[in-house]
C-alpha cells in the first residue's frame, strides 16, 4: 500500500475515508484534522491562554504535542489523583513530556490538597470511582482555568470517546447530557470554555501520531477502569467500524449535526438556571454543588473513622504547583 | 524452522505469541482474534498497515490503543 500523497510505503491506513500515508504525510494530516476540528467550531484563537488538562496518557499528550506545534499558547494542568503507582507513572511521563519541551505544567495533587486519594474519596462516599474522579476533575480544571486566567481548557476526548459516550446516552435516552454532548462547550460565568480538538481523530489515529513523533506517554490503563460500560460500548462500536468503516464518524457528526439542535429546540427552558454555590461560590443547580457536596461529606467520614484529625476542615480552592 | 515469528501484544498488559510466517498483518490479528480498529502493529519503529507481510524471523508489537475512563 501506498502513501496517497506521495509514492512512499503507507505506514499509516485510515479506513474510514479510504486514505492511507507515509510517516512524514500522516503527521501533516493529523495536524491538520486538528485545525479543521478548531477553526469549524472556533474552539482556540492564536491569542489564547490554553490550559490542557493533561493525564499522560496517549490522548493528551498528542492534543498538547498538536496545539504546541501548531503555534499555540498552552500550559499543562495534570492532577494526581493518587491512584497506587498509576498516577506517579503518569506524572512522570507528563513531567518528561513538558520538561523536555520546555512547556509551563501545573499540577494539583487531590491527596495535599483535600487530604484524600480518588480512590479514599469512593471508598467513603460509596460511590463509583470513575463517578467521582469525573466529577473531581472536571472541577478542578475548571476552577484552575477561571483562576488563573485562560481563556480555555483544552482535552484529550477523541471520536471513539465521544462516539461512545453518546451511543450510551442513547441507549438509556439520558436526554439532559445528549443535549449538552458536544465539541465545545461555551464559557460561562465561572465557567471556562471547554474544548476537544481531537473529536474527529479515533484512539487508533492518536496512538499512531504518539508513535511516529515518539512522545512518552502512559501507556497504562487505569486499575479502575476494568469493566467500565465505556470500553463495552468502544468494543461494539469497533466491531461495527470494522465492517463498515466510517460508522463511528457518521454516527456522532449526524447526531451533532442532524438530530442536536432538534433536541435543543425542543428541550429549550427544560435545563435548570445556574445559581452559586453557597460553599464555593461556582455555579451548580441546587444550594451546594456536587464537588463541595462530595468532599465534605467524605471529610466527615473520613474525620468519624479516625482517617483525619477533627480539625480538618474543607477547603475548595485547590492548592497549585507550578513546574518548573 | 516453522513458528519463529514472535507476536508482543500490549494490551497493555504485555503478552508474547509466536506464530508461523510469513503472513499478512490483517492474517495475524486474525488469527489473535484482534479487532484492527484497535491497535497499531509496529515492526521496531516502523507503523504496518494491514497489508504489510510479516516475515517468519520477524518480532512484531501489536498495541492497543482503546482507553477507559474519562471526565
Amino acid at each position: 500500500m501506498k502513501c496517497k500523497k506521495c509514492d512512499r510505503k503507507a505506514a499509516v491506513e485510515v479506513r474510514r475515508q479510504g486514505l492511507a500515508f507515509c510517516p512524514e504525510h500522516y503527521l501533516e494530516w493529523f495536524e491538520h484534522q486538528v485545525t479543521r476540528a478548531i477553526k469549524r467550531h472556533q474552539m482556540l484563537r492564536h491569542r489564547d491562554r490554553v490550559l490542557v488538562a493533561v493525564s499522560g496518557g496517549k490522548d493528551s499528550i498528542a492534543l498538547w504535542e498538536a496545539l504546541r506545534r501548531l503555534g499555540y499558547d498552552t500550559t499543562g494542568l495534570h492532577i494526581q489523583l493518587g491512584i497506587d503507582g498509576y498516577s506517579k507513572r503518569a506524572l512522570e511521563a507528563t513531567h518528561r513530556y513538558a520538561s523536555e519541551r520546555g512547556l509551563p505544567l501545573i499540577v494539583v495533587d487531590l491527596k495535599e490538597a483535600y487530604r484524600l486519594t480518588i480512590p479514599e474519596l469512593a471508598e467513603l462516599t460509596r460511590r463509583k470511582t470513575c463517578s467521582v474522579c469525573g466529577l473531581t476533575k472536571r472541577y478542578v480544571m475548571n476552577r484552575v482555568a477561571v483562576e488563573e486566567g485562560f481563556d480555555v481548557v483544552a482535552t484529550g476526548h477523541n471520536l471513539d470517546d465521544e462516539a461512545s459516550v453518546l451511543l450510551g446516552n442513547t441507549l438509556h435516552w439520558q436526554t439532559d447530557a445528549l443535549v449538552r454532548q458536544g465539541p465545545l462547550l461555551p464559557a460561562g460565568e465561572k465557567l471556562a470554555k471547554r474544548a476537544k480538538p481531537l473529536y474527529l481523530l479515533t484512539e487508533r489515529e492518536i496512538l499512531a501520531y504518539t508513535l511516529l513523533r515518539r512522545l512518552p506517554y502512559q501507556h497504562e490503563e487505569c486499575p479502575f477502569a476494568a469493566g467500565a460500560k465505556s470500553l463495552v460500548y468502544k468494543e461494539a462500536l469497533n466491531k461495527i467500524e470494522a465492517t463498515s468503516p466510517g460508522t463511528k464518524q457518521a454516527f456522532l457528526e449526524g447526531y451533532l449535526k442532524k438530530i442536536q439542535p432538534l433536541l435543543q429546540e425542543g428541550l429549550k427552558g427544560a435545563a435548570p438556571e445556574l445559581r452559586e454555590c453557597e460553599r464555593c461560590g461556582y455555579p451548580t443547580t441546587g444550594p451546594v454543588c456536587a464537588f463541595c457536596k462530595t468532599w465534605d461529606h467524605a471529610l466527615s467520614w473520613a474525620k468519624r473513622k479516625d482517617l483525619l484529625p477533627g480539625t480538618t476542615v474543607f477547603e475548595a480552592k485547590p492548592k497549585l504547583t507550578f513546574v518548573p | 524452522m516453522l513458528g519463529r515469528m514472535r507476536v508482543i501484544l500490549r494490551m497493555p498488559e504485555k503478552e508474547e505469541k509466536t506464530l508461523e510466517g510469513p503472513r499478512k498483518v490483517r492474517e495475524v490479528l486474525e488469527a489473535l482474534g484482534i479487532n484492527p480498529e484497535g491497535v497499531i502493529v509496529a515492526r521496531g519503529e516502523e507503523l504496518l498497515t494491514l497489508d504489510d507481510r510479516v516475515a517468519d524471523e520477524d518480532t512484531i508489537e501489536v498495541i492497543s490503543a482503546v482507553s477507559g475512563g474519562r471526565a
